[in-house]
């Protein structure tokens, strides 16, 4: 088989920008001390900028609509109500979405009446992420999908990884928090979210392949 | 390089977090490995395709709800004063 005759450059999935216009940490800084006097209205500014990611990572986690609305209401609530044990050492986010994991697991133990669901079981072994299907996929796949057909397919996909895959990488490469982040909020450890990273990344991989590879036969002559 | 060693990479390549050494020989060993350059590139789409797509986006109606419910439940809290601290005598 020849090699590719070109490399796209790769680059970087950080998600800096996109934090950096999501927030000015002087300024949340100020919300959430402003918020901790009582300010009402500076609380709801947190409410408004966060709601959205928290019912996605909810969602994410419970894979149940009802319970995510829920977790939104108990997350927001727990951390209006606790707020004053918010040290500032880290941000306010990575604070609220470790409330936010905390409070989705409970409703998993609930619903499944477990009391030991945990982000840890059905971790599979390095095995299972290895790459077993290498295709090229079509040029701009998602674009051959409607986008209800597409968030189907996407909300599918990822409904299939373990859970502990799932949050890490809904943490670090949906959410944008950076892999020391997506590390205190989970209380893991940093080589630990880069593994669950790199195995929910080629698992999501080979998972989408066979909605995105190429037929047979049509793959670009070198 | 192997291709598992170009695999354990992967995720730091990605994220653009190597140093420039590693960087330069994952990339010597896509240029003649065709099935890492493909992992490389369709991983990379599957980020890309996750972070444009939104499946579980928060309706503005439902949006709106859970803000006031949430806003109604906070007002009923009392939350306690923050410490203050203690101004020191001059001495």
């Amino acid at each position: 088989m020849s090699g590719p005759s070109t490399i796209k450059s790769v680059n970087p999935v950080t998600m800096e920008a996109i934090q950096s216009s999501r927030v000015e940490p002087g300024d949340e800084l100020a919300l959430v001390r402003a918020a901790k006097s009582g300010d009402i209205s500076a609380f709801e500014q947190l409410v408004k900028r966060y709601d959205r990611n928290i019912f996605r990572l909810a969602q994410h986690i419970t894979q149940n609509r009802e319970d995510a609305e829920d977790v939104v209401q108990e997350a927001f609530l727990k951390a209006y109500t606790h707020l004053n044990g918010f040290q500032e050492q880290s941000k306010f986010y990575t604070w609220l979405v470790r409330i936010a994991v905390n409070e989705s697991l409970m409703k998993l133990r609930r619903r499944r009446a477990d009391k030991t669901v945990s982000l840890d079981q059905e971790i599979e072994t390095e095995e299972n992420s290895m790459p077993r299907e290498v295709t090229d996929w079509r040029p701009n796949p998602e674009q051959e999908y409607k986008q209800a057909e597409m968030n189907q397919i996407l909300a599918k996909t990822i409904g299939g990884l373990p859970g502990g895959f799932r949050t890490v990488f809904v943490l670090r490469d949906v959410e944008g928090l950076s892999t020391e982040e997506t590390a205190e909020a989970l209380q893991l450890s940093v080589p630990a979210v880069k593994s669950r990273l790199l195995r929910a990344r080629l698992q999501l991989r080979e998972r989408l392949n066979k909605y995105f590879k190429q037929p047979r036969g049509s793959e670009a002559k070198a | 390089m192997t291709c598992k060693d170009f695999l354990k990479e992967l995720t730091d390549y990605l994220d653009g977090a190597i140093d420039t050494r590693t960087r330069a020989e994952l990339e010597e060993h896509l240029l003649w490995c065709h099935n890492c350059h493909v992992i490389c590139d369709t991983t990379q789409q599957t980020i890309q395709i996750y972070r444009n797509a939104q499946p579980y986006e928060l309706p503005e109606s439902l949006r709106t709800r859970l803000q006031k419910a949430i806003l109604s439940k906070c007002k009923c809290v009392k939350l306690p004063k923050p410490k203050r601290k203690r101004a020191r005598a001059k001495s």
